[in-house]
């Protein structure tokens, strides 16, 4: 077999998390337990936005930026919240708990 | 940098994350004895929800706001150190920064203190964000809809974040105390070293860390002091409890934290740059960061905070334990719905139903990529927000019965489709508020926030 079979996120990440950032976006954090997951997951472009709103069943364009933080080795993903924070129709006011789909991400 | 006669450390001791929230006598005690230049705390966060900001209520506790406060006060008043807090009663507008301040007068009365006390007030009036708003100088922030005239009339107690601007002003006139409405939260921390000729970007920089006090150190502490030193080319973080320090990484991560972009920190007039900073350990659970810059933005630009009634909220909490219900949950629910509607008919017209399903999708909702539950159980909150309490109330009591009683296809316990917890299994929730405004505003005065001093 010519790839080696993959591996979950949660090898490589110490953190990842989710919260508001403003009511109106969802931030997420993923941050390396080494350098090492870090630059490969910036190396190879291992999370694009196409992958985030696959994951999160959202169109791309939700998928407002995606930023490689070098001094805590982490990777920062802001999405658009579906409904704003404390709007009628909202699951989570702080947004403490919509981070679980990224723990699928396999490298 | 340029030439000026070299400044002196300024040392500042922040007490807790959010005033109310506590910390160790021990850990202030010690920052006391570092002889600070500052006691300072940040009091607000829009974090809770929009309904604090919208019924005028603190999300903080009173008795637990009145013994931190006590605790700075005294030692501000007696150690002759300014004590600057910022979005006072959490949200910052007229009825939360009255709150703070009764607590505020109590304390003096109580402890017999005298002191000038400093008041800004964050509130900003309609017809100047209307104004604004006709000049085209308001601008939404990203995944905010555009303002129209339409959301600020509806809008309730508007606030705008101020900038240390209000707090200089304040402090020149000499006071000893500052209680703030809506402030950006490093601007209590950033105001008097500011003024008093530091980098505004390191003091900015250093009370975006301070303000979350100890949770920015390792083991994190919402309830725990921090200690910060401000000097002409750099800062130093150190904790104030043997239990934790500040290192590069927790320093570094703290910047992540609730932020959509760590390199780039907007605020009243400008943003921070943090695209050079540097965190460096130098021992004894001290971090010292430099690199810092502040980058004034093309006009001054202030961000409003605004919410508006969305109805009125009832809710009930049930179980459901059968296999053949939770299979067909969804349709159920749908099915639900459709009867309560046609019952009520334009009775229910206004009235919005949501069911929670926990054990589904309680958590996620449509974000949800698990479409088909494995839970034996599942927890349904069933929410109505109507245009009144009594529609509400009268769509919930409906929907809960036929819930309750629904006939679905296959259906072998025909007793009844739910447990309930509690009885009543009603539950009034008052008034729900929903974010109406979060945008921009250029204003030509940063200070334009009124100001006065009190003698007590």
């Amino acid at each position: 077999m010519k790839n080696k079979p993959k591996k979950s996120i949660m090898k490589a990440a110490r953190v990842i998390r989710s919260k508001n950032s403003g009511p109106y976006e969802l931030t997420l954090d993923i941050m390396f337990k080494e350098r090492r997951g870090y630059e490969l997951f910036k190396k190879k472009k291992l999370i694009t936005a196409r992958q985030i709103a696959a994951l999160y069943g959202v169109d791309k364009s939700d998928v407002l930026k995606i930023i490689y933080f070098e001094p805590s080795q982490a990777i920062k993903i802001t999405l658009r919240r579906k409904v704003p924070s404390g709007t009628p129709g909202d699951t989570d006011i702080y947004g403490a708990q919509q981070h679980a789909p990224l723990l699928n991400i396999k490298f | 940098m340029e030439k000026r006669k070299k400044l002196p450390p300024f040392k500042i001791l922040s007490t807790t994350a959010i005033l109310g929230y506590g910390f160790p006598l021990s850990s202030f005690k010690k920052g006391l004895s570092k002889k600070p230049d500052l006691i300072a705390a940040d009091a607000g966060s829009t974090d809770p929800g929009p309904y604090y900001l919208g019924s005028g209520k603190s999300f903080t506790n009173r008795t637990a706001v009145k013994r931190d406060l006590r605790l700075m006060i005294k030692a501000g008043v007696e150690g002759h150190i300014p004590v600057v807090i910022g979005s006072a009663g959490g949200s910052g507008a007229r009825p939360h920064l009255d709150w703070c301040l009764e607590i505020v007068r109590e304390i003096a009365l109580e402890e017999k203190l005298h002191f000038k006390l400093g008041i800004v007030q964050a509130d900003v009036k309609k017809e100047i964000v209307l104004k604004a708003l006709k000049e085209g100088k308001i601008s939404p922030l990203s995944f905010v809809p555009p303002l129209t005239r339409k959301v600020v009339e509806e809008s309730e107690n508007i606030v705008a974040q101020m900038g240390v601007e209000p707090f200089i002003r304040l402090l020149k006139a000499g006071a000893e105390v500052i209680v703030a409405g809506r402030s950006y939260d490093p601007a209590v921390f950033a105001a008097l070293p500011i003024w008093r000729g530091y980098n505004p970007g390191l003091a900015l920089h250093l009370g975006k860390i301070l303000e979350c006090a100890a949770i920015a150190a390792t083991p994190g502490s919402g309830s725990d002091c921090a200690f910060g030193t401000l000097q002409e080319d750099s800062f130093i973080l150190e904790a104030l409890s043997a239990e934790r320090k500040f290192t590069p990484e927790s320093a570094a991560a703290h910047t992540l934290y609730e932020k959509s972009d760590p390199y780039h920190l907007p605020g009243p007039g400008g943003s921070l740059d943090l695209t050079g900073c540097k965190f460096e350990d130098i021992g004894q659970g001290r971090v010292r960061v430099t690199g810092s810059k502040f980058v004034p933005s093309d006009g001054y630009w202030l961000k409003l905070e605004g919410v508006r009634l969305a109805g009125y909220r009832s809710i009930s909490v049930a179980g459901v334990r059968d296999p053949i219900m939770i299979e067909k949950i969804d349709e159920i629910l749908q099915a639900v719905e459709v009867r309560v509607r046609d019952i009520l008919g334009k009775d229910s017209k206004g009235s919005r139903l949501y069911f929670h399903v926990y054990g589904k999708n309680g958590v996620m909702g449509e974000l949800e990529p698990v479409k088909k539950t494995k839970s034996h159980e599942l927890g349904i909150v069933i929410e109505v927000i109507g245009p009144t309490q009594v529609e509400a109330d009268a769509v919930l009591a409906l929907t809960r019965s036929v819930l309750l009683h629904y006939g679905y296809e296959g259906r072998i316990a025909t007793a009844g489709n739910l447990a309930f917890p509690f009885s009543p299994s009603d539950v009034t929730m008052g008034k729900v508020y929903e974010f109406s405004i979060y945008h921009l505003m250029e204003v030509s005065d940063p200070a334009f926030f009124p100001v006065r001093i009190e003698k007590l």
